[in-house]
């Protein structure tokens, strides 16, 4: 067994501290090729992962890269080292700790890839970046531990898939190299133990204490539908007053909004509150992350922002408001309260209405059963091999043979054939187009066997494109003679925004003035009703798990569990209909309001169920139903048109909902969206820098044209395949309406009734109602343009 | 976006501009037809655009765009039955884009020049003498109008192309001409070009107060220029 430098060890003892049982584990386990440890927060994670380092390192090592320290949060590279700053030097190590970021200046950056320092802490983006140099061979030279933190997180997006390709990468440079990963609670260790690396020993720290966590009692009911759990407002800061610090979470960065304005005004005995989300400048978010650490706040509004990272160590009660959508990311954002080791966490759900008191007793049983949700991901994205390719070649000339030797050694792209790589070979070096015609200009070119650049100037650009993460396309807003930014918008709402409009950003309301260069020009509006406040929160679909729990409490003979107004509810719904039940579909067909109305509740989360209101409106079309509009929930699609659904079978025949999927599939928004993500991670098309945007004038065009033209005259080429794929996997969910059938088979019961249900009524009060249109599109822009001219006193 | 409708659909409206005594039609392709004349003018046609980007060491895109192009130009002399064609600047994306262009292009293009009266108009990206057949011009006076590539302050009666103008309605943002009284910018006509929204400052200092923007897509659609 391993053991720490004496110094050390007197350091811990003379601080009064021992380690944790799977702190010493993970120095038994030192010689190991590969280590997961899953953890609680508070246990003491991460510096369980630098024992083996630093007693290795010991007191006085020799110059030289030995361990890269990886996390998801550059705000977390810094704070590492601040925290292993003070046993290094309190026990008089000399190691060197230095971190690597986007924020790294250049000089720094530099300096590090002449003189490495002992312990490197890093994002994946830029460890991208320093495999891509020529000279990585040399950088990485003797390294021999690489820690992976918050693995859990990164095993979740394309920054995790492309992570594992570069530890591939480095295991190649270092076959001595072993690896750490360092996780949350997880549903699938072996899963994520596979994505660390081939062969990996799973290390289960104790859990700690089940979580203090139930619903949060309200005078009043949450409403019938709708977000934001405003409703909840003075319960709310009633627990803000009975604890030190509250973390309340929402679902999306307009609710977040939305409730903290709400909150504020309500805020009689001036509790300092802040709020905190994605959408806010770095300068504001820093603020409230610094008035925190000195526990100047009492509570902070927050989205996933702050799902990871920073130990605020006050915490003491997490609120979630809205349903949680997904146990694991509830388990994890619970574990922010009481960053204490065998203290349990404190959590209160708040239903934002009345359905989702249902799926947080659902969440709340799952949690108690110690059941997690998560899909497996599937193999690995090829856009994201196709980057890696470029990358590598950056590096320096490569044998295709041994790179994809090497690539399937990563957990994700264990199932690649030579085919499927060769395509994206052949794609990064040609384009892969059916017409050859860049036999000139390849990007790759083959000399000797091996590929290489052919114009290696070309890789400065390449550089600067390295990454997953797509930035959605974003303006600064600015105060009317204000320097500091209050946050940024995204363009496309700004495109929306009229002078005179208001809308919401950090908590107060502002008027949209003009746009100037790439910021919006507002100013204060106080004590006006918002217009809007859009931001890309992104919606979550309720996970399976959580969807499969829900109905099973539908079969419940009565719910003694849930608040009365609920079991009313549903007891009234099972009076006038009935329930819906695991093993079959139920359908309700009534008039309402001069239309007639279908609802399917399919319980297939939302993407699914959106999907399947534009499938099946489609087929309604065809059968001349004549079907007007339709809105999708988590649950349920509620379709409206001019005739009854009387013979529901044919709908829901799975080779005719995939032959509709086919046509409409081609030329809907999502997979533009999707296409542009993937032209752009597999290195298409490159990022639109501000200062090249501003001054680039006609030189940029929208992917949409590429998307347009590649349909056009090259249907079957790679990058369409691939946006097909990510798009059903993602904002289309075909899985789930597949999964849906399979488990209804061909129960489906379709009861006419005279009127709106219980079940079905909060469906009417549900935003994002989508209209059909066959070619209402042009007309509504020509009668627009026509309203534009009058009003121009043109006509 | 130019409208990629494939052929044989029925041919879309054009908007029809009364500009110095002429009537001239605006086509949603982005193309100009002045019927007294048999005239058809088009802007921006970037031809050989992804090759000069591969070229620079830059991107392999999509290879098409040159077809693409040459597909929405027949389609529109075919429509309208022009004999004179004017190509107002920018028609290749560089001179070697046009020395390099596909073999399959370049006879295409010989066939569309052929029994045409047809003019190419220097532009920025293609300031010299292109070897494919037609006139080479640094600009081109039909009276009443004068066409060139770009518009120069204080000129009466011209028609220009450059700035590759677009607008947004109902939230898309589309190619589009501007016109007043002493102008008409046409929008750029190639398929790989991207706009400079008419509301920059270059556009509003050049166009009138009471301007016209003339949207391109499926159909022509007339609004006040944005400012």
């Amino acid at each position: 067994m391993v053991t720490l430098p004496p110094a050390l060890s007197d350091w811990f003892t003379a601080k009064g501290w021992s380690l944790h049982p799977h702190q010493l584990d993970m120095l038994a386990r030192a010689a190991d090729p590969a280590t997961l440890l899953i953890a609680p927060t508070g246990g003491g994670k991460t510096l369980a992962g630098f024992l083996p380092t630093l007693s290795e390192l010991n007191t006085n090592p020799p110059p030289g890269l030995h361990t890269l320290y990886i996390s998801p949060l550059k705000a977390l590279t810094a704070d590492i080292r601040r925290n292993l700053g003070h046993p290094i030097e309190g026990a008089g190590l000399k190691i060197r700790v230095e971190d690597r970021t986007g924020d790294t200046s250049y000089t720094q950056r530099r300096r590090q890839r002449a003189d490495p320092p002992h312990i490197l802490l890093t994002t994946p983006e830029s460890l991208a970046l320093l495999l891509s140099y020529e000279d990585a061979p040399r950088i990485f030279a003797g390294l021999q531990r690489v820690i992976v933190d918050e693995i859990h997180a990164l095993a979740e997006s394309k920054r995790g898939d492309q992570l594992t390709l570069q530890l591939a990468r480095l295991q190649s440079l270092n076959p001595q190299l072993r690896r750490i990963g360092l996780s949350a609670t997880v549903e699938n260790p072996p899963a994520l133990a596979r994505f660390l690396a081939p062969q990996t020993t799973i290390l289960q720290a104790d859990p700690g204490p089940d979580p203090d966590i139930s619903m949060l009692d309200t005078e009043a009911p949450p409403p019938w539908s709708g977000g934001g759990g405003r409703y909840a407002i003075p319960a709310i800061l009633n627990e803000i007053n009975r604890h030190r610090t509250t973390l309340i979470f929402h679902n999306t960065r307009a609710q977040a909004e939305l409730f903290f304005h709400d909150l504020w005004l309500q805020n009689t005995d001036d509790l300092p509150i802040g709020i905190h989300h994605g959408s806010l400048s770095r300068e504001q978010r820093e603020r409230v992350e610094a008035a925190m650490t000195v526990g100047a706040l009492r509570a902070v509004v927050c989205t996933g922002s702050l799902d990871l990272g920073i130990d605020w160590g006050d915490v003491d009660l997490v609120i979630q408001v809205g349903a949680p959508k997904n146990v694991k990311r509830l388990v994890q954002r619970i574990g922010r309260a009481n960053h204490r080791y065998n203290a349990p966490s404190k959590a209160l759900l708040v239903p934002a209405n009345r359905f989702e008191v249902v799926e947080c007793q659902a969440a709340l049983d799952a949690v108690r059963a110690h059941t997690l949700d998560g899909e497996p991901r599937g193999p690995g994205p090829r856009d994201v091999l196709c980057q890696h390719i470029l990358a590598t070649a950056c590096a320096g000339p490569f044998d295709a043979g041994e790179l994809f030797t090497e690539i399937v050694t990563s957990g994700p792209y264990a199932t690649l054939t030579k085919a499927e790589f060769d395509a994206c070979l052949d794609f990064v070096a040609t384009g892969g187009y059916a017409l050859k015609a860049y036999d000139r200009w390849q990007r790759l070119k083959l000399t000797n066997g091996k590929w290489h650049l052919r114009d290696p100037r070309a890789a400065a650009l390449i550089r600067q494109n390295l990454g997953t993460i797509i930035d959605t396309e974003t303006l600064k807003v600015r105060l009317r003679g204000h320097a500091t930014p209050l946050g940024e918008i995204e363009e496309s709402f700004a495109a929306t925004l009229t002078p005179g409009d208001t809308f919401l950003i950090g908590g107060q309301i502002v008027r949209y003035e003009t746009l100037r260069e790439m910021t919006v020009e507002v100013s204060k509006s106080p004590g006006r009703d918002p217009k809007v406040a859009v931001f890309n929160g992104t919606k979550f679909a309720t996970s399976t798990l959580l969807t499969d729990r829900i109905l099973q409490i539908f079969q419940q003979v009565s719910w003694p569990d849930l608040p009365v107004h609920t079991a009313w509810w549903l007891a009234k719904q099972r009076e006038v209909s009935r329930l819906p039940d695991p093993a079959s579909l139920l359908l309700e067909s009534f008039p309402h309001d001069n239309r007639e109305h279908l609802v399917v509740y399919g319980f297939a989360g939302r993407n699914a169920q959106q999907t399947l209101g534009l499938l099946l409106t489609k087929q309604m079309e065809s059968q001349g139903l004549a079907p007007l509009g339709f809105v999708a929930t988590d649950y349920a699609t509620l379709i409206w048109g001019l005739d009854p659904v009387t013979d529901p079978a044919p709908l829901f025949d799975l080779e005719t909902l995939r032959d509709g999927l086919e046509t409409w599939l081609s030329g809907n928004a999502v997979m533009k969206r999707t296409f542009r993500d993937t032209a752009l991670i597999s290195g298409l098309i490159e990022r639109s820098h501000q200062g090249r945007r501003k001054s680039g004038r006609q030189a940029t065009f929208s992917s949409d044209i590429l998307y347009d033209t590649l349909r056009r005259y090259d249907p079957d080429h790679l990058l369409l395949q691939i946006t097909r794929e990510e798009a059903l996997r993602g904002l289309i969910d075909f899985s789930r309406i597949e999964h849906l059938l399979s488990r209804i088979g061909t129960n489906i019961d379709l009861r006419r009734l005279p009127g709106v249900t219980p079940l079905a009524a909060p469906l009417f009060f549900e935003p994002g109602r989508i209209p059909v249109q066959g070619e209402g599109r042009d007309r509504l822009a020509s009668a627009q343009a026509q309203a534009l001219m009058e009003a121009a006193g043109l006509t | 976006m130019p409208s990629n409708a494939p052929l044989g659909q029925k041919a879309p409206m054009h908007h029809a501009l009364f500009f110095h005594g002429e009537t001239l039609h605006l086509r949603p392709s982005g193309a100009l037809y002045w019927p007294a004349r048999r005239t058809l003018a088009v802007s921006d046609l970037h031809l050989g655009k992804s090759e000069r980007i591969a070229r620079k060491g830059g991107t392999l895109l999509p290879p098409y765009e040159t077809q693409a192009t040459l597909e929405k130009l027949d389609r529109d002399l075919e429509v309208t039955g022009a004999d004179t064609v004017i190509c107002l600047g920018d028609s290749f994306d560089d001179l070697a884009a046009a020395e390099g262009i596909a073999e399959s292009a370049r006879l295409w293009l010989i066939r569309l020049i052929a029994g045409k009266d047809w003019t190419w108009i220097t532009g920025n990206h293609d300031p010299g003498p292109i070897d494919i057949g037609g006139n080479h011009r640094a600009e081109l006076s039909l009276p009443p109008f004068t066409f060139r590539h770009i518009a120069e302050p204080g000129e009466k009666a011209e028609i220009s192309g450059h700035y590759h103008p677009k607008a947004r309605l109902s939230g898309q943002s589309r190619p589009c001409f501007l016109a007043d009284a002493s102008r008409l910018i046409l929008p750029a006509f190639g398929v790989y070009t991207g706009g400079l929204r008419a509301h920059d400052p270059a556009l509003t200092t050049l166009m009138a107060k009471d301007a016209l923007a003339i949207l391109t897509g499926h159909k022509s659609l007339v609004i006040p220029m944005p400012h």
